[in-house]
């Protein structure tokens, strides 16, 4: 390892490694091929002389019918900076390469999950269940030759519903009259289940440290479990109450959107985005939206990009009030502040309705645009919203919370995270920079117009459950302002760059669309063939990589805290599962 | 409902009384009092679950119809809002909620996901409608509902309620009543229902190639 770590150009792998890399050379295709076997090597190369510390998505590829399944690695530098991207090839019947757990702690849930969805085997992972489905579950549901229960055709749109415009109901073909398949000779009579103790076997124990003499137990707080936010459910090893160890375990709400999505036209995607993180659906689609754009090489027009950002900052708005009042409902003040900030929400809702016709899921943008102008006289409305409600709302909930006795002794210095294992396990979003690092997309790799901006990035040191409220609640002051500009200085003109289409023409390759959602790094990677569909359709999920500093977190931590540093981490399971 | 409406038509209440006495039957009576403190479950499933928390925020208040009180726990609850796509990894807990409310208990599928499985009814992990499992007795379109749907299927269940009587609602009949079995996960969600149905399927037909390649690769 050299002295000094080279962050100023991109390095030249090629070079480095000449044995091991070589540059990807297909059309529309980027990075870098790495041999597998090296994988590891490379990567703590990249890392440790390079300064690429920062893994952001890991998933697979499935090139049928090739015998080709390539994994698909996107680097960053934490200082900033356009993005590495790297690729280890396998093939199909034995697919597997080496894990990166041991450089990238972060990849542990994104390789599960490439097991779990592609069935690809990372050798040397430290726990290699599924995830999002169940263990026992039959098949590896993304490979493109796996086919579900209600399968019509490979793509959209089915014919049964177009040319003719009949419809049938596809139960009618499934001898269960439901979305339900067995493997052949399959027998429920002799079938014995797994059950969930390959769960608890991942467990460790403690070495009784806390001094008590007591039993450890296993508690399960979920998936039904007020606190949770949603379906999700922890398990949790405790020694009287402290944590000794902590799995999350999710996939009660795996909607199957990456599935879905490889079906559909690349428009149709794009209401499906909205079901993510439910409570931020413009975001979303913005994310989506750029990805494609990339790949297509479109230029928005000037007022759409104003209006883009106009609708992603007042989500982010809504989406840090969301979660401060929910972080509070987690602490005991049961519901009460949750009312406070529910009543913003409902104002910045109702822009969202005018706007896009639908309160919660907007489906408001397109490839080169967004589908409507705005209303008139909505632009005041907004101002006024931003110039004078939200602000004192925002003093209203500093003198009752943020120097409230009970938040601050139940949320400072608990659940602490520090920024190197922040880096390392792949946290995003308020999360990384409420423990120190002064990481925004819309500063660090800035897309859209947000380079026109005057706003600062917040960041806290402490990274505990307090500084990431602070760190929410300074954002929204940051957005405010971000609002301010852009209304004033939105111009008039063009929403969409050429005609409306429900079909667009998507060149063949790769794109990783990123943006700095409320929750965290949202990305989209796509691959496209050409045709109407996109041959791959993956969600880099903020809600779901945090989740694995969750245990870092609660670890020797009173299991009563857990809940509340859960609600500091802001989880939506819409994005968690997809 | 409102008092006049629980006086018994037939039966006269002098004037000088009215307001202070009531004469009624006996199911009037005890649907009045049930339709106004209904308890729904404090469970939420997905997006609808936003809409729903919305629906009992100051704005829209379903406290207004005697609906606030939501308990986390299925003991204490008599209405359980499905909000949300039910999947397939779910829905052997919420049959085991369901299983666990006592009675009188009622379901409202809110939304187009529990109702039929909504836009991820194709998926392979989604259950295309929590009515394939347990009874439902209100079906709230919309993806999500607005508040105003969702008040809107309170108040037709409430009309539902009011429509039942002592002598026919099933928890006062002789027969205990049957829990609904619980799911169990194999290979696909399995109704224990279907077993036979499923054993039976499976040795005639002969599955296609690629489930069969599938399926060794789950089990390496």
């Amino acid at each position: 390892m050299t002295d000094r770590i080279i962050t100023q150009a991109a390095p030249n792998l090629a070079e480095q490694f000449p044995e091991w890399v070589k540059p990807d050379a297909r059309q529309g295709y980027q990075g870098y091929l790495v041999d597998s076997p090296h994988l590891v090597e490379v990567m703590r190369a990249l890392r440790d002389q390079y300064g690429y510390d920062y893994l952001s998505s890991v998933t697979g590829v499935d090139y049928y019918p090739e015998d080709l399944m390539e994994v698909v690695y996107h680097l960053y530098r934490s200082i900033g900076g356009r993005s590495l991207v790297l690729k280890a090839q396998t093939n199909r019947t034995e697919s597997h390469v080496p894990s990166l757990v041991s450089v990238y702690p972060g990849a542990e849930f994104q390789e599960r999950e490439a097991w779990d969805l592609l069935g690809i085997r990372f050798d040397g992972h430290p726990d290699l269940r599924r995830i999002l489905t169940w263990e026992g579950f039959s098949g590896h549901p993304l490979r493109k030759d796996w086919k579900e229960p209600f399968f019509e055709e490979d793509i959209k749109p089915f014919k049964s519903r177009w040319p003719e415009g009949h419809v049938r109901r596809i139960e009618d073909s499934n001898p269960y009259q439901n979305n339900l398949q067995y493997p052949a000779g399959f027998n429920p009579e002799s079938w014995s289940p797994e059950g969930e103790d390959p769960l608890y076997r991942t467990l460790t124990r403690g070495n009784g440290k806390g001094g008590f003499k007591t039993d450890q137990m296993i508690v399960n707080l979920g998936p039904q479990h007020p606190s949770t936010h949603g379906v999700f459910r922890m398990v949790a090893v405790l020694d009287g109450e402290n944590v000794v160890d902590l799995k999350p375990v999710m996939g009660y709400l795996h909607r199957n959107h990456e599935k879905i999505g490889e079906r559909n036209t690349f428009l149709q995607i794009m209401p499906f985005t909205d079901r993510l993180d439910y409570v931020s659906s413009m975001s979303n689609n913005f994310g989506y939206a750029l990805a494609v754009e990339k790949l297509m090489g479109v230029q928005v027009p000037e007022r759409a990009e104003y209006i883009r950002v106009i609708m992603a900052e007042l989500t982010r708005v809504m989406s840090h009030l969301f979660s401060a009042g929910f972080l509070l409902n987690d602490l005991g003040a049961y519901f009460t502040p949750s009312l406070y900030v529910i009543e913003e929400r409902e104002l910045i809702l109702d822009i969202f309705e005018e706007v896009s016709g639908s309160r919660m899921m907007c489906n408001y943008f397109r490839f080169g645009g967004v589908v409507r102008d705005l209303p008139e006289g909505l632009l005041t409305k907004i101002k006024r919203l931003v110039t004078d409600r939200i602000p004192r709302k925002l003093e209203d909930l500093d003198n009752y919370l943020t120097k409230n006795e009970i938040v601050r002794s139940r949320c400072e210095g608990i659940g602490v995270l520090t920024a190197e294992d922040a880096i390392a396990l792949s946290a995003s979003g308020p999360m990384l920079r409420a423990s120190g690092v002064p990481y925004d997309i819309r500063r660090a790799d800035p897309y859209s117009i947000y380079d026109r901006f005057d706003f600062d990035v917040v960041v806290k040191y402490h990274g505990d459950i307090y500084d990431r409220y602070l760190v929410r609640m300074d954002e929204i002051r940051q957005s405010l302002r971000i609002l301010e500009q852009a209304i004033r200085d939105i111009p008039e003109g063009p929403i969409l760059a050429g005609k409306p289409q429900y079909t667009v023409r998507v060149p063949a390759g790769e794109a990783y669309g990123r943006i700095e959602a409320p929750k965290g790094e949202l990305g989209y990677y796509v691959v496209s063939n050409g045709k109407p569909n996109p041959h791959r359709y993956h969600v880099r999920a903020p809600s779901f990589i945090n989740l694995t500093s969750l245990a870092r977190m609660s670890k020797d931590e009173k299991i009563a805290d857990v809940v509340a540093i859960l609600g500091s981490i802001d989880i939506v399971l819409g994005e968690v599962d997809r | 409902m409102s008092p006049e409406n629980l006086n018994h038509p037939d039966v006269p209440v002098p004037p000088d009384l009215q307001g202070r006495v009531t004469v009624t039957t006996l199911d009037k009576i005890y649907n009045w009092g049930r339709v106004n403190s209904l308890w729904p479950m404090m469970f939420g499933l997905a997006c609808c679950a936003i809409e729903m928390i919305a629906t009992a925020a100051s704005r829209y208040d379903f406290a207004r119809f005697g609906m606030e009180v939501m308990r986390p726990s299925p003991r204490q609850a008599d209405v359980m809002i499905v909000s949300g796509t039910v999947t397939k990894k779910m829905v052997p807990q919420i049959v085991r909620l369901y299983n666990q409310m006592p009675e009188p208990k009622y379901v409202l599928a809110m939304g187009a996901c529990a109702s039929g499985g909504g836009p991820f009814k194709e998926g392979y992990s989604v259950v295309p409608g929590i009515d394939r499992f347990i009874p439902v007795d209100v079906y709230i379109p919309g993806c999500p509902p607005t508040p105003q749907s969702l008040i809107n299927g309170l108040m037709t269940l409430q009309k539902l309620i009011q429509t039942q009587s002592l002598k026919t609602v099933r928890w006062y009949t002789k027969e205990p009543n049957q829990p609904i079995p619980v799911p169990v996960l194999g290979p696909d969600l399995m109704d224990p229902r279907q077993y036979d149905l499923i054993s039976m399927q499976n040795e005639q037909i002969e599955a296609p190639a690629e489930v069969m390649e599938g399926e060794e690769n789950s089990h390496d």
